[in-house]
């Protein structure tokens, strides 16, 4: 329901004929559970976190441990206070009020201070607690609201309440579908929906549905078993076997950006607040929960500067996220990059590893193995060439250097891990010697082999651009779009050569593409190669084993493509953030078969459910590939037994629909003929109503479908 | 076969419309001049000069020999097909949107505009055998619907009056009393401005286009919703075969952001839909403009339509098109 203005609403109530003025609104009394769509403001406010903006004494600090001085000396104490708390925010005017004892005249050794606005308050709050006035004067900061909840606590210990234990949801239920399906959420209007993709039948199945269930975007958990809401008062992780219930929650008032941990054990939330002078950065809180339990693990609050070093892009100046997580599935370690150096920090005790950040002169960026502690990051030319760049890979949490790389007239460098961790490419952009232009080459380094050896690889062409660059997951090889825009090449690499694993080999190269992008599939081996926006959604699926075409196709305008957790399916589609133009999406087999085509006004979002890693090994994993025709048995059996089905239910469906027709048909026939005199009359007796007469016309069309020739016995030839 | 492109009209097509012979093919467009070609072979006849706006629509009557314009201007008038001599002039006090002839030819039904505080309205007009006893009286005025009303055409043996527009529903009315009969319930009908309709051969039944992106097939007599066709993008314009079971649906986004896009992402295809199945069966592009008006050839052996870009498209179907099935 979208928001009605009040003229519209008595012109509403005016048609329905209601008189406004005698209608009570408070006595309308919605059934619980049922909130005919309409949100309520105050449902999901937290209670514990509710702030009192306008009223109260949100803005009301009190100072403690200050000197306790005489009469003569209440002024000069007064200027001192004032001065500190007047740098932090605008004190309210008489907002400044240092009780004395009636009858030494000496001041009490505290004061209260309102300020303007309550964030002014907090922050004052922050910055000032512990402040050293001089050595006996530690001042004691608090809010003045914190006094009450403080004066609650009652005397004696009580021991909590032990709830009984009740079991949780399977929150993997969706895994254990007996058709192995995949799940997806979109986002459209005001919609948020999951469904299940079910190629068989040509369409997506419906989970859940649910208006105005986020108020920015969704995001799934990277393992799959949550999906984030976002809200003003916070972010939601919902999941469960059937419905999506909400878990938990997580208080963070404004938050704009969330981002999983790798193992989903934590969430990171951010949010950004216009400082109270306009002069300022914007103020940026980030918090870190446990998203389990929900418990507030660490927050990081500070001006936008602090967090806005390296990187391009993101948020008013901060790249999303801030914190890298690294340590693979552990969520071990987490760091972010700040002005010569990179912070990392472990989650055991959410403080930085070895109580002190990485040094590093000028770095500005860095990124993590997908799998191991090691960090790798880059630093550009310094001393204009004195000194050269450098890669390096720094093993964490003993920050031991594995390996370094200088690299000369470098303007770039861009750091790109492959999935498992294996390999490293680097892709160097060089002046040339004229320092006008800048051509590329990658340096590829081989984490897992002794020594870390590197190899250089340089195009055949030096001098192309270089658009995309992709790793194949899990896999050894990667592919390159480079060239001149309109059509670039592709060019497929591996890093085994037929008889050297040690050597980077290239496979093939595609010439002249129009492709911008790449999307390997999660198991690899089969890549599309997409011209997305500006190539208006060219579609390749490409087989790298093989080395050829499978399928060309074109999704009009195409934005956006996502693989499937299985790598099974793709999907395509167009989101309302370009233009309003063919809204929706489409779901292609992985070989390039559009399955089906879903249109939606206002699209979104579209996001696979990720499923978490395959418990099988790798052997078992090979024993399948080897073995499908005996495994796929059954499943060709199930598709063929739906196929039937659905062809079945088409003619159906086409014979009802033609009865339906000829019905409807005959029946304009009679009235037809019945109104045959009276259209004569209007007509004054023109006669001509051939041509309005149903030609009734049979068309029989023989198509010849098969010859066979059987060659009988003829009787009693025996 | 190769589409006859003609290029006559130097502003956005507004209306076609063939005669009953299925010889000739009126065109109406936001330039000030109807037009008339030899539905043959796409040669120019002649223009109907004396408008001073955008003309919307016309009716031709079933003799060939009157010509009825509604244009801008605020007026309606009558021409003699052959000369291009205007008979009569309806004035009104806001742009005429529509005209349709009724069974006979006796009457017309002619739509205004809202305008400068006029709401919109329907009109019933006698048209008198000999232009020289024409008379401006309307029989019947109709008012009530919000908005434009886009089109207004005669209902079986002219009883009713059949009327769409913006307000998206779709209305009956008795023709003798100017009561409402039938309304489209808003759970069925079009949920965004209805901007075309179109009766097939024998009345029986109408197509409407609207932009929210579907047609819908409904009775005449019942207001039945009988069929729904949707499409990707704002329908503009509507027909359908007189012979086969297909209808045709036309538009494009809309003219304003058509600059800003690449001329594939508007489609300004007429698309083909079987008329029973409700699939889509194949598509005729060629215009750079969106799709304003669409009209089949009575004897249903070829279409014509009209663009923003100013072209009329004249295509006759090659013999596959007769054996399709889906």
């Amino acid at each position: 329901m979208g928001e009605i203005s009040l003229n519209e609403l008595e012109a509403r109530a005016d048609a329905a004929g209601i008189d406004l003025s005698q209608i009570d609104l408070d006595s309308i009394q919605l059934p619980p559970g049922d909130d005919f769509g309409i949100i309520s403001d105050d449902e999901d406010v937290y209670q514990e976190e509710q702030m009192d903006f306008d009223y109260g004494l949100g803005n009301t600090i009190v100072v403690d441990n200050l000197p306790v001085v005489p009469k003569e000396k209440f002024d000069k104490l007064e200027g001192v206070v004032r001065k500190i708390y007047s740098q932090i925010g605008v004190i309210k005017e008489d907002g400044l009020w240092m009780p004395v004892d009636p009858d030494t005249h000496k001041t009490l050794g505290y004061c209260f201070i309102e300020y303007n606005t309550p964030q002014e308050a907090e922050l004052a709050k922050e910055k000032t607690n512990g402040y050293k006035l001089d050595r006996a004067h530690i001042f004691a900061v608090n809010m003045i609201e914190d006094f009450n909840r403080f004066m609650k606590v009652p005397d004696e210990w009580a021991p909590p309440e032990i709830r009984p234990y009740v079991p949780g949801e399977n929150l993997q239920n969706w895994l254990t579908d007996e058709k192995a399906r995949d799940q997806f959420v979109i986002r459209a209007g005001s919609d948020t929906e999951v469904f299940w993709n079910d190629a068989r039948h040509l369409k997506p199945d419906p989970v859940y549905k649910r208006a105005y269930w986020t108020e920015s975007y969704v995001q799934w958990s990277p393992l799959g078993t949550y999906l984030a809401t976002v809200h003003r008062q916070g972010a939601a992780v919902w999941g469960g076997a059937s419905t999506f219930n909400r878990l938990m929650r997580y208080a963070h008032p404004q938050v704009k950006l969330i981002d999983f941990s790798p193992g989903e054990k934590y969430l990171v939330t951010y949010s950004s607040h216009e400082p109270s002078n306009p002069r300022d950065a914007n103020r940026v809180v980030i918090n870190i929960f446990d998203v389990r339990t929900g418990k507030a693990m660490r927050d990081f609050k500070g001006s936008a500067d602090e967090f806005a070093i390296g990187g391009t892009g993101g948020v008013a100046g901060v790249s999303w996220p801030v914190f890298k997580w690294g340590g693979g599935k552990d969520d071990k370690y987490f760091a972010k990059i700040g002005k010569n150096m990179i912070s990392v920090y472990e989650t055991e005790s959410f403080s930085l590893v070895d109580k002190k950040s990485l040094k590093a002169e000028s770095v500005v960026d860095f990124s993590w193995s997908p799998t191991d502690p090691i960090l790798a990051l880059f630093v550009p030319e310094l001393g204009g060439g004195n000194q050269p760049a450098r890669v390096s890979l720094i093993q964490i949490p003993s920050k031991e250097e594995l390996r370094q790389k200088n690299l000369f007239s470098v303007s770039d460098c861009k750091l790109y891990w492959q999935s498992n961790g294996d390999y490293l490419a680097v892709k160097v952009d060089r002046y040339t010697k004229t320092k006008k232009s800048t051509y590329t080459g990658f340096e590829l380094f081989r984490i897992k082999e002794r020594d870390i050896p590197i190899e250089v690889l340089e195009l055949d062409n030096k001098n192309d651009k270089i658009i995309a660059f992709a790793w194949e997951p899990k896999g050894h090889r990667f592919a390159v779009i480079h060239g001149d825009s309109p059509r670039p090449d592709v060019s497929f690499y591996s890093m085994r050569s037929a008889h050297n694993t040690g050597r980077v080999s290239k496979l093939t190269t595609l010439k002249g593409k129009q492709a911008n992008a790449l999307f390997w599939s999660p198991s690899g081996r089969y890549i599309i190669l997409a011209g997305l926006k500006g190539f208006n959604g060219q579609l390749e699926f490409y087989n790298v084993d093989e080395l050829e075409t499978m399928a060309t196709a074109e999704h009009f305008t195409a934005t956006d493509i996502e693989w499937d957790p299985t790598g099974r399916y793709v999907a395509t589609s167009v989101t309302s953030v370009h233009h309003e133009m063919e809204n929706g999406f489409n779901i292609w087999s992985f070989n390039g078969k559009l399955l089906y085509r879903i249109l939606k006004d206002h699209f979104f979002q579209f996001l696979w459910r990720p499923r978490p890693p395959s418990f099988l090994s790798p052997e078992k994993e090979e024993e399948i590939a080897k073995n499908l025709k005996k495994y796929s048995k059954k499943y060709e059996a199930e598709d063929q037994d739906v196929s039937l089905l659905l062809s079945e239910q088409d003619r159906e469906k086409r014979r009802m629909l033609k009865d339906e027709w000829e019905k409807w048909v005959s029946e304009w026939k009679r009235l037809h003929e019945e109104e045959k005199l009276l259209r004569l009359m209007l007509r004054d007796g023109e006669a001509s109503d051939e041509e309005e007469e149903y030609e009734a016309k049979e068309v029989e069309v023989e198509e010849l479908l098969d010859v066979s020739e059987e060659v009988l016995f003829e009787f009693g030839q025996e | 076969m190769r589409p006859i492109l003609m290029k006559g009209h130097e502003r956005p097509l507004t209306f076609l419309k063939y005669n009953r012979e299925g010889d000739l093919l009126f065109s109406c467009a936001k330039d000030h001049n109807p037009t008339v070609w030899f539905a043959d072979n796409g040669e120019r006849l002649g223009t109907y000069r004396g408008h001073n706006g955008a003309v919307w629509c016309c009716d031709v009557s079933r003799d060939s020999m009157q010509l009825i314009t509604a244009s801008a201007d605020q007026s309606v008038k009558l021409w003699n097909v052959q000369t291009g001599a205007q008979l009569y002039t309806f004035s009104f006090n806001s742009p005429a949107r529509s005209v349709d002839f009724s069974v006979g030819d006796k009457l017309a039904v002619i739509t205004t505009d809202p305008f400068m505080g006029v709401t919109s309205a329907i009109n019933v007009k006698r048209i008198a055998d000999d232009p020289s006893q024409q008379s401006g009286e309307s029989v019947l005025t109709i008012t009530g619907p919000a908005g434009r009303i886009n089109r207004a055409v005669w209902g079986p043996l002219n009883r009713t009056i059949i009327s769409a527009g913006e307000d998206c529903v779709v209305r009956i009315w008795d023709s003798e009393t100017g009561k409402l009969l039938k309304e489209s319930e808003p759970e069925v009908g079009h949920k965004k401005p209805i901007s075309s309709l179109t009766k097939s051969a024998d009345g029986s039944h109408f197509l409407t286009g609207s932009l929210d992106k579907s047609a819908k097939l409904w009775d005449s007599r019942t207001l039945t919703l009988i069929k729904n066709y949707t499409t990707e993008r704002p329908v503009n314009a509507v027909t359908m075969s007189p012979l086969l079971d297909h209808v045709v649906l036309g538009g494009g986004q809309d003219a304003s952001s058509v600059t800003t896009t690449d001329h594939r992402a508007g489609k300004f295809e007429a698309k083909f839909y079987d008329k029973i199945l409700q699939e889509e069966i194949g598509g005729v592009k060629g215009h750079f403009g969106p799709i304003n008006a669409l009209a089949f050839n009575p004897d249903g052996k070829s279409f014509s339509s009209g663009g923003e870009d100013g072209y009329v498209r004249l295509h006759h179907f090659d013999p596959d098109y007769f054996n399709i099935k889906i």
